[in-house]
């Protein structure tokens, strides 16, 4: 059974997610940090393969991608790394990142070698709907690979419920329109954003992203959904000394 | 066959939206309204209104005499150059700023590279009361520092991109983010034919005004409507899909692209999209790219920082891929003199980025007298500082 559908159905408190960008800040330790946030207790995890020009990221994870890059990180480099993965980490793995460097490696070359060393789906924020739908969706299958597409306070309600058919595994729900890396200020229109969805009762799980950083925004997030994912404020954490051997410590503070 | 878009946003393989969830609401509201608007004749009017008295138009052709001697052939010049702002630059923001108006939008931001759309956008937002925010690369504010005060002086916001390359692709990453953040009032005015659907269409028609004179001007003068030749520079390559696009349909017309070789195609300082670039998709369309083996977009180079850019419109893709259009290019060294040719032989001084369509006349062999339009998209007021330091005048 995919890992993302077993833990949906076998966990009924609130899930968390971190986002990491592969191959920083150092190229080489893409598992040592997975198997350190498993170990913290968290849920899933989102692997990001770095892309040259992120336009739905602030400047964290920008910075985050152009380092990574510029250690070397490439999608064949990441796949290599992650040959071991299962080995080593048990809870669901995504990888999260833009279209084209997918494209150049091939969809199918892709999916292929992500379902082989044993990641459970994809977040890609630029893949067009359409697009999924008429070239990619029979791929994802064949390999047993979920698909996330996410939703922002402007999406309508006829586009949630056609996500919610086409995706599988979870939707991203993004907290605000915004960039990520900014705090999430739970104002009236967002609880209101927030329970609207919720009451559409849709049948994939709320996963809320953007602007979850610690604590208190991740049990607002848990309010109204499955869980939440935080991204930003793990890899500014990363840059701290001593950083990969205190993950406990940050996971900590938010669940 | 057709060369426009088809009704689900692409030119063959290329165009369509690759945007974020985030960007899709706005994009597809354009998408939904664009040709309604851009259709109906209070627009219009309003739109006609003001390019003929607040942009100039129509814009001269001028049969360029000396130039012609000297290539042995009948050369006339589309002078976007004399428009408003000095750059055909203008025809498109006057149109979105018409259609951001009628979006209720209150704010409008727009990327810029050699700073000439930024003007241009700048003009036009004081022209209507709007507030501006203008994203510029930080190497582009520097090389182009007269555009910026001007920007600055009709209340525009100036803000540098400070990542990447610093230039146009990173001030177009910027002014999506910005747009990510403020979904609701704000205005994207993209200045070329790149960009999600509708924005390539949208723009083209915008600027197609510049071949649909250039067809009765050229009636009027020799008593026939198409050319032989029809040349224009390309970056992103709205000059170009204007000057293109009342002739897309005239097979005996050669349209002739002309990108910026940089130091030399091959010397890894260039910005020839369409011999060094590959399908994949930027700035959410897919067309031609300049990137890695790996998928990473590379930065292009080129003297000039209007064809600054590592990908093409995906019109100019589809024509580059059907052979309906040629693309070749120039170098820096080749443009720069053929700036100082035409300000030698005709008194015209270009814009760099314009100077690399003359450039192209050089290589071309004319069969008797044949009839070349070139687009003369801008005027070289800005790069003044660049000419002195080429020429050490």
């Amino acid at each position: 059974m995919n890992r993302l559908k077993h833990l949906f159905e076998t966990n009924n408190e609130p899930v968390l997610s971190i986002y990491y960008t592969a191959g920083y800040p150092q190229l080489d330790e893409t598992l040592e940090i997975a198997e350190a946030l498993e170990k913290a207790g968290i849920d899933f995890l989102e692997m990001g393969f770095p892309y040259s020009d992120p336009v739905a990221d602030g400047p964290v994870i920008q910075n985050s991608s152009e380092r990574a890059l510029h250690n070397g990180m490439t999608l064949k480099l990441l796949f290599e790394q992650l040959k071991e993965l299962r080995k080593r980490v048990s809870i669901p793995v995504l990888l999260m990142g833009y279209l084209n460097p997918m494209l150049q490696y091939g969809i199918e070359n892709f999916c292929r070698d992500a379902a082989a060393v044993g990641v459970d789906g994809v977040i890609v924020p630029d893949l067009p709907i359409y697009e999924f739908e008429e070239l990619y969706r029979g791929i994802f299958e064949k390999y047993g690979l979920s698909n996330i597409f996410l939703i922002t306070p402007q999406t309508s309600e006829d586009r949630i419920r056609k996500i919610d058919n086409l995706t599988s595994g979870f939707i991203y729900m993004v907290s605000s329109a915004s960039t990520t890396g900014k705090n999430l200020s739970l104002s009236d229109q967002t609880e209101a954003y927030f329970s609207r969805v919720k009451a559409m009762n849709l049948k994939q799980p709320l996963i809320i992203g953007f602007g979850i950083s610690d604590k208190p925004s991740f049990q607002k997030a848990a309010k109204y959904a499955r869980g939440a994912i935080v991204g930003s404020a793990f890899v500014k954490f990363l840059e701290e000394p001593n950083a990969k051997s205190r993950i406990d410590e940050f996971i900590s503070r938010i669940k | 066959m057709s060369y426009h878009v088809n009704e689900k946003g692409y030119y063959g393989n290329f165009g369509g939206a690759y945007i974020p969830e985030m960007l899709y609401p706005n994009v597809e509201d354009l998408r939904i309204k664009y040709l309604e608007v851009i259709g109906d004749p209070v627009f219009q009017k309003e739109f006609q209104q003001l390019l003929k008295d607040y942009v100039g138009r129509p814009s001269p052709l001028f049969l360029a005499e000396r130039l012609s001697e000297k290539y042995g052939t009948t050369i006339y010049l589309k002078r976007e150059d004399l428009n408003h702002t000095g750059a055909h630059k203008i025809n498109n923001t006057v149109g979105q700023i018409l259609f951001a108006e009628r979006l209720g939008k209150k704010r409008i931001i727009a990327e810029t590279g050699a700073g000439q759309h930024g003007v241009a956008t700048a003009t036009v937002c004081a022209l209507k009361g709007l507030e501006c925010v203008i994203y510029m690369g930080e190497v582009d504010i520097k090389r182009q520092a007269p555009n910026v005060a001007r920007m600055k002086m009709m209340g525009a916001t100036v803000v540098p991109a400070m990542s990447g390359s610093k230039t146009l692709k990173d001030a177009t990453n910027e002014a999506m983010r910005d747009w990510i953040n403020n979904p609701v009032d704000t205005h994207y005015i993209i200045g070329s034919v790149v960009g999600p659907h509708p924005y390539p269409d949208m723009v083209a028609r915008f600027q197609s005004v510049i071949s649909e004179e250039t067809r009765w001007q050229l009636k009027e003068k020799t008593g026939k409507e198409s050319p032989d030749y029809v040349l224009a520079c390309v970056g992103g390559g709205s000059n170009a899909a204007g000057m293109f696009y009342h002739f897309l349909d005239d097979v005996d017309t050669r349209l002739i692209a002309v990108e910026a070789a940089g130091k030399g195609v091959n010397s890894g300082e260039s910005a020839a999209t369409t011999v060094l670039g590959k399908e994949g998709v930027l700035h959410g369309s897919r067309s031609l790219v300049m990137q890695t083996e790996d998928g990473q977009v590379v930065e292009p180079y080129s003297i000039s920082a209007g064809l600054d850019y590592p990908g093409i419109g995906p019109q100019h893709a589809f024509l580059h891929t059907e052979h309906r259009a040629e693309y070749v290019s120039a170098t820096d060294d080749e443009a720069m003199q053929a700036g100082l040719l035409l300000a030698r032989l005709e008194g015209i001084i270009p814009a760099i980025e314009t100077a690399h369509a003359i450039a192209h006349l050089e290589k071309m062999v004319f069969n008797g007298d044949e009839t070349v339009v070139i687009c003369l998209s801008g005027r070289g007021d800005k790069d003044l500082e660049n000419y002195m330091q080429y020429f050490d005048f």
